[in-house]
């Protein structure tokens, strides 16, 4: 490889830490400059000063922010996230199992979700203006216009009231074999699925339609070449980086529809506890889960990045 | 010039549901607030969508719902929509520091899913209606300001521009005449997908339990309040759920339409 | 059969559907009913200007329609074949084996992501006549033949990694190495500087005698088309108007048309005595923010008043970074600009109104350089307001008066860009500058994009303002003929440094320095068999 492009990489990998250093700052120390604070959301508006302040001192919350920004992060670096407001419990033991069940369900519906939308772009492309294309071009414009939830209830009436073929609620927990899994997680993946694969699919037939319109494409009709090499040896070699980047955005409204369609299966993960601590206003544990949530978003995309980059014939072979 | 069915349809639902909200206490056979029935009701002719959990007529709460969703959406869209085209405009007009420094801070809100942040926010500010929509319009102006960022750059390096420069005309003419008019079709679309975004998006905080509080109605609150039913085979929970559908539908023909409509720059006449 | 008949269209009718801003889509007739014959070995050039439908017909050849078009009528036979009405497969083999094509932009033609020789022998190995070997030897062969550097290992380098000049030649050999009865060339050389044009041009036409195929070679440069072809058909509104064969278009043409087309570019103005000095741009260097390399190193020259100074220079030789750095919108590094006896300000910002009035610009592409959302009137009115303040009956009749001078009728002034052609949109933009009272335009490559006789027709309007309004022109081009046709002093420019300076008379007539004679030697000459002299001169010198 190119020392250039090697460079490249890890430039981008360096800016992707930068970030999540800066993102953890902001979550941190932003929510500082709101009005309110910890103490006050344990105790309610009608605390007396004299307990605030005892609670403050008992948390901390005297200390200049900057000050206990960085204890955080080194805590976080070390593993320590902190323990919770509300009950005392340990923060990272608690996320520890959820995150396991926020990856494994997030990775199920992308499993199914990634090569179907790319299936059904490529098709929809490649009859671009036929009925093919304008069936899943229709079907997906509805898709894309309905929020996860509901698009949960919609899928929870069809599957358990209309044709009862699941149960409404999914629980996992530890020692379920993996076939016993999958049939608890079949509901809420299939609301992720159609999440994520109406705008997956959208934007890869455009990425490919873009691709299609070059002057080479047009080259390789003019030299005789049959369509599926065409699109195979010509039309994907430069699609490959818009797609990476189309699936690493997708990815994306994964992360979010998991904290929405957890909630609405009662699935115990990571979402559903970032939103039950928000309910309790349990700053510690909304601050971690937030942190964990932006890793893996972040991730996604200095992953996409370097693939692209990588992908590039100009980055790869320099003049 | 020839609208398309699908726009025409989607114009008129979203006018629909605008005067339903506008007029609400005039339209709505019964308050809001009070049960008027059994619990979970079917539809009849006292109760055209039947009530729900409590007994309060749904068809009533979903117009009174839409009043406070789409007032919440508004007043979201157009802070997100203001203050994002504003700074991407300033943004392309002043470059260099400007833009990196604000660019540079949109990038950071943006490395984190928005609902996230939002969340976060949400966890230590109050709960009102205004906290609401300063908060979502904030998180969303981010988009916009790419958006206009994005078109006003590929405007501002036209030699028209340059020329308007050369002539020595001020930044408000190569902002208001040069500029604006050039970028004005994607960012009117732009608009009509910003509320849309921002409905869905109280829909969903609702829901969650962190958006509108109860008593007050909103869409995403009634398909929580009501979600328990459909283990029974109760569908109210359903009848908001598919209100916002149609609604948002509805916004995106309509922006569907607008988009397709911008011509290249060179367009012409079809303003 | 050396001498068969490859190519026999007849009748052609092209059609297609054209989307009007703002309007029903309508269909249009792209050509009319145009016959042509084609035999073994032969080049039939097809010339027109844009809009005459010889890059439809070349491609029809092929029985393609380019966004959208239809062939709706005639036949088209290649080998005696019919093939406007034939199936896909009977057209990938015919395209793959029996008629091939090279456009005008290689470098967007080829695949960026894949080797140049997997995509220069991918015919021939996908239609299975050569194998990967016989297929790469061949292809080996061509580019050397084709004068390619390294033409063993030529193959192994990706597009973005060669030059402009080489990748027009690796797709010509991408056309031949299957061994074609017939190549479409379209417009192959138009993108290229003249000192690459020559060289490229001359491999195509050893590459054509050699390999015996027949051509057709489309272009709009009749001095191109005369080096290269036995016949020539002229296109005009997708009609033929005149066709024969090359001694006799060139020497003898019959129709008016044809005679406008040969004749073009033919205009000479007579240097003026000098004068004194309205712009005096002294030891100008500059270079772009974030650069390391001059992009203008050390450039003086002078600008006479009422008089035009040629700046001429192939890409990348900065002549339009200096208007640049005369505007006022890239500061220079060192030296300065003085301008009818005070210094100018060496930014935009710094510059009064008065500055700015008086140094007017005119773009390339007159079609980016006016706002489409505004009228002819708002354009022209514009600076009329800025300017003087003027306002309603006073600035109407002053942007008539404009109108007038430009040669178009004050019904033109509620018009919309989008719905003016694109030498009356160049003539608006000259109005503009106009209005302004300047005292120098900056012209930069007006002509450039304009067929040749709209460019003649900016050229003189240019001519006639500047004898009624005595304005300095600096006109920015890379084409000699433009600068035969206005200029009173010339600088010559190759990368960023002002090679030759002078008279018109003085520059033009030798002796030269190397790079001037390279560029001037370089013109294709409307005559037959300037190419080869010119080669052989050359090759002679060595």
């Amino acid at each position: 490889m190119p020392r250039k492009l090697i460079t490249l990489i890890l430039m981008r990998i360096a800016v992707g830490l930068l970030l999540l250093l800066v993102v953890s700052a902001v979550i941190f120390l932003g929510v500082e400059a709101l009005p309110g604070d910890t103490a006050e959301a344990i105790l309610g508006r009608s605390a007396t000063p004299d307990a605030l302040a005892n609670l403050r001192a008992k948390l901390g919350l005297d200390q200049p922010a900057w000050e206990r920004y960085f204890t955080w992060l080194t805590g976080v670096l070390s593993g320590d996230l902190g323990k919770s407001l509300t009950n005392g419990a340990d923060i990272a033991a608690a996320i520890a199992p959820r995150l396991h069940n926020s990856l494994f369900l997030a990775a199920s519906a992308a499993v199914i979700a990634v090569p179907l939308a790319l299936g059904l772009g490529v098709i929809a492309a490649r009859y671009a203006g036929r009925w093919p294309d304008k069936i899943i071009s229709a079907v997906t414009l509805s898709t894309i216009s309905l929020p996860e939830f509901v698009a949960a209830y919609f899928v929870i009436y069809a599957l358990t009231q209309l044709f009862p073929v699941f149960q409404p609620v999914s629980m996992v927990f530890a020692g379920m074999s993996l076939p016993d899994k999958l049939r608890a997680i079949a509901l809420p993946v299939i609301v992720l699925v159609i999440v994520v694969l109406a705008h997956m699919m959208r934007m890869t037939r455009a990425a490919i339609l873009s691709v299609m319109q070059s002057a080479y494409i047009e080259t390789a009709e003019l030299k005789g070449l049959p369509p599926v090499s065409i699109i195979l040896r010509h039309a994907l070699p430069n699609a490959i980086s818009p797609i990476v980047s189309v699936i690493s955005i997708n990815l994306a409204y994964l992360v979010v529809g998991v904290v929405v369609v957890e909630v609405v299966f009662g699935y115990n993960a990571m979402g559903q506890f970032l939103v039950d601590h928000v309910a309790k206003r349990d700053l510690p544990v909304v601050q971690a889960s937030a942190l964990i949530f932006a890793v893996v978003y972040i991730g996604l995309n200095i992953f996409a990045d370097v693939v692209s980059i990588v992908a590039n014939p100009r980055l790869r072979h320099p003049k | 010039m020839r609208v398309p069915p699908s726009a025409v349809l989607g114009l008129a639902v979203t006018a629909g549901f605008v005067c339903l909200a506008v007029f609400a206490p005039l339209v709505a056979p019964y308050p809001y607030d009070s049960a008027m029935g059994k619990v979970w009701e079917d539809p009849s002719p006292a109760h055209l969508l039947g009530t729900d959990m409590i007994g309060r007529d749904i068809l009533s709460r979903l117009i009174y719902g839409g009043q406070i969703t789409m007032l919440v959406a508004l007043g979201s869209s157009l802070l997100s929509f203001g203050m994002g085209s504003f700074l991407g405009f300033f943004a392309v007009v002043r470059g260099g520091w400007v833009d990196q420094v604000l660019s540079r801070i949109v990038d950071i809100m943006m490395s984190v899913p928005t609902l996230i942040v939002a969340l976060v926010l949400l966890s230590i500010l109050p709960l009102s209606l205004s906290v609401l929509i300063v908060v979502m319009g904030v998180l969303d102006s981010t988009r916009v300001f790419r958006l206009s960022r994005a078109v006003a750059m590929d405007v501002a390096v036209m030699d028209y521009v340059e020329a308007a420069r050369l002539r020595g005309e001020g930044q408000s003419w190569v902002i208001f005449r040069e500029i604006l008019p050039n970028a004005l079709t994607p960012l009117v679309a732009e608009f009509g997908l910003r509320f849309i975004y921002a409905v869905l998006f109280i829909s969903t905080l609702s829901f969650l339990g962190l958006g509108v509080q109860p008593p007050l109605a909103d869409w995403g609150g009634m398909v929580k309040e009501n979600k328990d039913g459909l283990i029974y085979g109760e569908v109210a929970a359903l009848v908001p759920a598919a209100t916002i559908a149609i609604l948002a539908i509805s916004v995106n023909l309509v922006a569907d339409w607008v988009l397709t409509r911008t011509t290249s720059l060179k367009g012409g006449r079809g303003a | 059969m050396p001498d068969s008949l490859v190519l026999d269209i007849s009748g052609l009718v092209i059609e297609a559907t054209s989307y009007p801003p703002g309007a029903r889509p309508r269909d249009v007739t792209l050509v009319h009913g145009v016959d042509l014959k084609l035999q073994r070995g032969r080049v039939l050039g097809l010339i027109g200007e844009s809009g005459a439908g010889k890059s439809t017909i070349g491609l029809s050849a092929m029985s393609y329609g380019r966004g959208g078009a239809r062939l709706t009528g005639g036949e088209i036979q290649v080998n005696g074949r019919e093939i406007r009405l034939a199936s896909p497969a009977e057209l990938r083999a015919l395209r793959g084996r029996e008629v091939t094509y090279v456009s005008q932009s290689a470098a967007a033609s080829f695949n960026p992501a894949r080797r140049l020789m997997d995509q220069v022998i991918e015919t021939s190995v996908s239609h299975r006549y050569m194998n990967r070997r016989q297929a790469e030897d061949h292809a080996i062969g061509l580019f050397r033949k084709l004068g390619l550097p390294d033409p063993e290992t030529f193959g192994n380098r990706y597009p973005h990694q060669v030059s402009g000049g080489q990748l027009q030649r690796a797709m010509t050999a991408m056309a031949l190495c299957p061994g074609p009865d017939l190549v479409v060339f379209d417009e192959p050389t138009t993108a290229l500087d003249v000192t690459t044009q020559i060289g490229v041009l001359r491999a195509i036409k050893d590459a054509i005698r050699d390999s015996h195929v027949a051509a057709l070679y489309i272009t709009h440069d009749l001095a191109v088309v005369a080096q290269i072809s036995d016949e020539i058909m002229v296109l005009r509104h997708g009609r033929m108007v005149e066709h024969g064969t090359c001694d006799q278009i060139i020497n003898h043409p019959r129709e008016p048309y044809t005679r406008a087309l040969v004749s073009v570019r033919a205009l000479n103005h007579v240097e003026k005595p000098p004068e004194p000095a309205i712009v005096r741009i002294d030891a100008v260097s500059a270079r772009y923010r974030g650069t390391q390399s001059d992009v203008l190193t050390d450039v003086s020259m002078d600008v006479a008043a009422g008089q035009t100074l040629a700046i001429v220079g192939e890409s990348g030789s900065g002549k339009s970074t200096l208007a640049r750095v005369i505007t006022g919108l890239l500061p220079p590094k060192s030296g300065q600009v003085w301008f009818d006896g005070r210094t100018l300000s060496r930014a935009l910002a710094g510059r009064s109104r008065r500055d700015l009035r008086e140094v007017q610009m005119i773009y390339q592409m007159a079609d980016t350089a006016m706002n489409p959302r505004h009228t002819v009137d708002t354009i022209i009115g514009r600076p009329l307001q800025f300017y003087f303040g003027m306002k309603g009956a006073e600035k109407s009749h002053r942007v008539a008066e404009l109108l007038d001078q430009i040669e178009l009728g004050s019904d033109f002034g509620k018009r919309f860009p989008a719905e003016l052609s694109g030498g009356q949109k160049q003539r608006v933009c000259i109005a503009r500058a106009l209005a302004a009272k300047p005292k120098v335009i900056i012209c930069d490559e007006v002509t450039s994009a304009l067929d040749p006789l709209v460019a003649d027709g900016i050229l003189k309007l240019l001519l006639k303002l500047q004898a009624e309004a005595r304005m300095a022109y600096l006109f920015i081009t890379h084409d000699l003929a433009t600068v035969q046709a206005i200029a009173d002093k010339v600088a010559v420019m190759h990368r960023g440094r002002v090679v030759r300076y002078g008279a018109k008379g003085d520059v033009l007539t030798p002796p030269f320095d190397d790079y001037t004679d390279l560029l001037l030697s370089s013109v294709p000459k409307m005559e037959i068999g300037w190419l080869d002299r010119t080669i052989k001169l050359r090759e002679a010198a060595q």
